[in-house]
Parts: structure tokens; C-alpha cells; sequence
């Protein structure tokens, strides 16, 4: 017996909104519409998606401050302006991808950051796009920032 | 004709740990079994340097310093994340996948897979790559077995490896030696090697019925797959396991009842988890305890004992009492324990037996409905976030993973940090 497995995606939807029965149906009931999902219309690429923390300021320009949560998607193709997770000697950095004539540079978007050319023998790769930056604000919720 | 394809990650654990930490690029890199025991995987640059697949940790310590090498506890947390997402990314090339192990998977090619197999296997070792960090073999050729072989071969090679007519089969089975076949283990491998059978063409080409008198109907299968006959389907729905067991060594002797107790009401824990996961409960419990059998002047012990529950259950709370008392009876004071272990036998799928005549079912219900909520926690916010008490709190005799690399895809305290 062979198995496959279903190439449609099953998401239940409520048969009935609400959980109070009420002595008549709901004029609501004909419009139910699944619950917004922040994982369904961020993630788009779950198998390629990975979080990674924030740390420092020279990416302040984008809206990305130190402690924020980045939503990485290796499954993006970098290209010119695009800003990446980029493992620089072994060393994961955040900042804008520029693709010149004469090779990637990786350019700051903050105050008195200089850019970094990535030079011969220099080891370079991009980690991923990031996609998303989650910000909490004071007395909001989210993962603990970075201490 | 169809084609199968076999997807191996390279030095699988050991690759997870470099995706979140790049540094360790171009490295020696080992990662450690439980208990930090023996090597069970090695980057390149590690086997390169002479350190052998499952040696103790403590006879290559000197190559581990002289040479920086890094090594890493087991960080199952991490490798059982990024097996999901390597599977994934597999699975949106086609539906027909068998996952094979936590770093293998067999696929089924069809459509343009199929008519330009190379093509694809080049693809998708790219996608993979790119998505998760991953790198990863393909074979790949008419059967299970002789993918097998391929992606041995690409693993050696460039990554890609197809064997899909006789004429590339037969270049390739003729230098592959016979031990490193699927199936064929030491024992096998060395009656063959007596008879003059070295190499996998050897073992193609020999008589079926010796075959069959030396290893049996699997035997026969074996060699039918590497004529080009494909003999063994892809299994895609995991079979129900026939028995369930979870054990571990201990990280120092353990001496103290208590210990013994904790030890098992944990692995009974974890064996319950795995049994209502699949759907079955349990009909018999065996508790196991262990000395170490290596000791010339220690006292012995070797036992296990076996409990037929009352009626069959799924329930931590049945399988740890029963655990516990099981080895409260077999437990001898003066003895230095080093392992012990649950097994779970008799599987039947859950609620298909009857109940006992003692059984109140509102009981039966209620109970059900609490592992249910117990599992759901668990699931999402960690395994161990809600335990009975029963496991103890601190472990002493727990395996220590000393140096595991941060649980970087399931722990926000533990994400990949990087510099603006």
C-alpha cells in the first residue's frame, strides 16, 4: 500500500462562532473569517525561517535597535540593498548588502559606521535576508530582549 | 523507469552546529554522545585527522588538543529541528518521501525530476543548502539499495552521483567494497569476504539460493535490489513501533534507591510521551538495571523484571507507578548501578481494548484528557516544562551534555545573536 501525503492544507474553520449557544443564530454567523495569524503572514517559508537577536546600533536608519528580534529568511534571494544576516570571518553581522562593480560591500545604516568592502581572501557569505524586525516597546510583550 | 533518489546530509551533526556558528568553518569539529562518551559525528577536517567514527573521547584527547579541535555535547534539541526543516524543504519536491533517519531520506522522482535527475539532484542539494544551512549528498538510481551505493559515491565525489542504466551500476558496483553495502554488517561481511565475495558486483552476481541460505529472504531482497529490482517500497507512514523503550546510562553510580526511583519514573515518562504519540498504549512494563560489567571486583547485577498492567494504558501516572515499584523490588543495596530502562511491550492502538471490570470509565476519561493537556504543554513551551514529581528535580544521575551548543531554533533565550 502506498501512502502520499495531501498537497492541500487543511486549516479547520470554527462551525460556529460562538461559543455561548444562544437561543437564536447569530447575525454574524454567514461572515466568520479565521483569526489573524502573525505566523501565517510573516513566516512564509517555515523549513528557511530562523530568529535571530539584534545587537548594537549601527542599523538604526532600517528601525533595527539593539535587542530587537530579526525574522531571517534564507529562502530570499540577497540582492543589491537588501539587509542580511552575513557571517563576516566567522562572525554573523547584520547590515545592507550593496553588490558594486567591484564586489559586495557591507554598508552600516547608522551614524559614524563605516562600510566594509569584503576583501580577497576575506571568508564572506550571506546568512540569510531578514525579512521582519519585531521592536517591543517598554511595558509590551515579546521574547526577553538581550541583557 | 522510475528512479529513486537518496538525500544524505554530510556530517550531519557536526554541519548543524557550524550553520549558527561560522567560525567553525574549515574546522576539526567532534560532537559527543550521551554522556560525553564517545565521538559520534566528525566535521571533515575532524576524519582527516585520523579521529574514528564512535572512539572513546578520552583516547583521542590529545589530537583534541593539539590540533583545537572543537567538540560539542549531542545537541538532539538542535539536530532534531534542522532534520524537520531539511525534510521539509525535501518534501516540496514531492510528496512520495520516505524520512529514513534523522539525516536520510529516499524520494520517489517523477515529472521533470525524473527526466533530468541530475539536474534536479543539483537543485535541490542548492536549495537545501541555502535554506538551511545544511549540505547534503544525493544518489541516485532504480532502487533503494543501489541509491545507496550512488550516494556513497557522491559523498566521496562532487555531491551528485546518478547510476540509472546497467553500464553505470556496473562501473560502480565494481569497485565498491562489500562491507560498506547497506546490510551487509561485520558478520555477513566477513563469511562473504571468505568466499571470495569483495566487491558489490560479487555480491550481484552471486547464486540467490546461497544467498538465501546465508542471510535469508532480506539477503535475497538485498541482492534483487542491486541487480536493479526494486524489492523494498518507500515507507511513508512510519510503522507504529512494536515495543517502545527508553533508557540511558547514568552520569556516576548510582547507589541510592531514591535515584533509581527518580531515574525510572523519568524514562518511564518519556516512554509514555512516544506511546500516546503514536497512538497505542501498553499492555506489559519491563524495568532493566545494569551494573557495570566491566568491573572485576564489583558485585553483579543484571535484571529485569516484567509488570502486566491491570488493562492497557497510555498514562504517565499508571507507568510510572508501576516503574517505580517495579524497581524498588529489584533494587539491591551495595550495588553501583550504571544503567537502567524502561521497555514498553504488548502495543495495542489506543481505546481499542476493553476496560477492566474495576475500571470507573468517567476515570479513564478524565485521565486521558490530562496527558493530553500535559503533551500540548510540553510541546509548546519545551519538553520538561510539565513533570511529575516522580522525575525528581535536580537529576543527579542524569546524562550531562557539558558542552551543548545553545538550543538555537526552540529556545528564545538561546537564539544566533548577531552584530549591528
Amino acid at each position: 500500500m502506498r501512502l502520499l501525503r495531501p498537497v492541500w492544507s487543511y486549516r479547520p474553520l470554527p462551525l460556529c462562532a460562538s461559543p455561548v449557544r444562544a437561543g437564536f443564530p447569530s447575525p454574524a454567523d454567514d461572515y466568520i473569517e479565521g483569526r489573524l495569524d502573525l505566523n501565517e503572514h510573516l513566516i512564509h517559508h517555515p523549513a528557511a525561517t530562523f530568529f535571530v537577536r539584534a545587537e548594537g546600533d549601527s542599523m538604526l536608519r532600517v528601525g533595527i535597535h539593539h535587542g530587537d528580534l530579526l525574522l531571517v529568511d534564507r529562502s530570499l534571494e540577497p540582492a543589491d540593498g537588501s539587509v542580511v544576516v552575513a557571517a563576516v570571518d566567522g562572525e554573523l553581522v547584520v547590515k545592507r548588502l550593496r553588490l558594486r562593480r567591484t564586489g559586495p560591500v557591507l554598508v552600516a545604516e547608522g551614524e559614524g559606521y563605516p562600510e566594509l568592502v569584503i576583501g580577497e581572501g576575506q571568508r564572506f557569505q550571506v546568512w540569510g535576508v531578514v525579512s521582519n524586525v519585531i521592536h517591543s516597546l517598554e511595558g509590551g510583550h515579546g521574547p526577553d530582549r538581550a541583557r | 523507469m522510475a528512479l529513486i533518489a537518496l538525500a544524505d546530509c554530510n556530517n550531519f551533526y557536526a554541519s548543524c552546529e557550524r550553520v549558527f556558528a561560522p567560525w567553525l568553518e574549515g574546522k576539526p569539529v567532534l560532537v559527543l554522545s550521551n554522556n560525553d562518551g564517545c565521538v559520534v559525528a566528525r566535521s571533515r577536517e575532524a576524519k582527516a585527522l585520523g579521529i574514528k567514527m564512535g572512539v572513546p573521547v578520552f583516547e583521542v584527547r590529545s589530537l583534541i588538543q593539539k590540533h583545537r579541535v572543537q567538540v560539542f555535547s549531542s545537541n538532539y534539541t538542535l539536530y532534531g529541528d534542522m532534520s524537520r526543516r531539511v525534510m521539509d524543504v525535501l518534501s516540496g519536491f514531492t510528496p512520495e518521501l520516505e524520512v529514513y533517519s534523522i539525516d536520510e531520506a529516499f524520494l520517489r522522482l517523477t515529472g521533470t525530476a525524473l527526466e533530468d535527475s541530475v539536474a534536479w539532484a543539483w537543485k535541490a542539494r542548492a536549495e537545501i543548502r541555502r535554506c538551511t544551512g545544511i549540505p547534503v549528498s544525493v544518489g541516485i538510481a532504480p532502487t533503494k539499495a543501489l541509491a545507496k551505493v550512488a550516494n556513497d559515491l557522491a559523498k566521496g565525489g562532487d555531491g551528485v552521483r546518478a547510476i540509472p542504466d546497467a553500464a553505470s551500476q556496473e562501473e560502480a558496483l565494481a569497485s565498491f567494497p562489500v562491507l560498506d553495502v547497506w546490510g551487509i554488517g561485520p558478520n555477513h561481511g566477513r563469511r562473504l569476504l571468505d568466499r571470495g565475495v569483495k566487491t558489490a558486483r560479487d555480491l550481484r552476481d552471486m547464486d540467490l539460493e546461497d544467498v538465501r541460505r546465508m542471510m535469508g529472504v532480506v539477503g535475497v531482497r538485498l541482492v534483487q535490489e542491486l541487480r536493479g529490482i526494486s524489492c523494498l517500497d518507500l515507507e511513508m507512514a512510519p510503522q507504529p513501533k512494536k515495543n517502545i523503550c527508553v533508557s540511558r546510562s547514568f552520569s556516576h553510580r548510582v547507589e541510592a534507591l531514591g535515584e533509581m526511583r527518580e531515574a525510572v519514573a523519568t524514562y518511564a515518562a518519556r516512554a509514555a510521551v512516544k506511546l500516546r504519540r503514536q497512538g497505542s498504549e501498553a499492555g506489559t512494563l519491563t524495568v532493566f538495571v545494569e551494573t557495570n560489567r566491566f568491573s572485576q571486583t564489583e558485585p553483579q547485577h543484571h535484571e529485569a523484571a516484567l509488570v502486566r498492567l491491570p488493562s492497557h494504558s497510555s498514562a504517565t501516572t499508571d507507568l510510572i507507578h508501576l516503574a517505580q515499584a517495579a524497581a524498588t523490588r529489584l533494587f539491591r543495596k551495595g550495588h553501583r548501578y550504571v544503567k537502567a530502562g524502561i521497555l514498553l511491550g504488548d502495543l495495542v492502538p489506543a481505546g481499542s481494548h476493553q476496560g477492566s471490570l474495576f475500571e470507573e470509565a468517567p476515570d479513564r476519561v478524565s485521565r486521558n484528557r490530562l496527558m493530553k493537556t500535559l503533551d500540548r504543554l510540553n510541546a509548546r513551551m519545551g519538553a520538561g516544562t510539565v513533570r511529575f514529581a516522580a522525575e525528581g528535580i535536580r537529576k543527579p544521575w542524569a546524562a550531562r551534555f557539558e558542552r551543548r551548543s545553545p538550543r538555537y531554533t526552540t529556545r528564545w533565550e538561546e537564539i544566533p545573536r548577531a552584530r549591528c
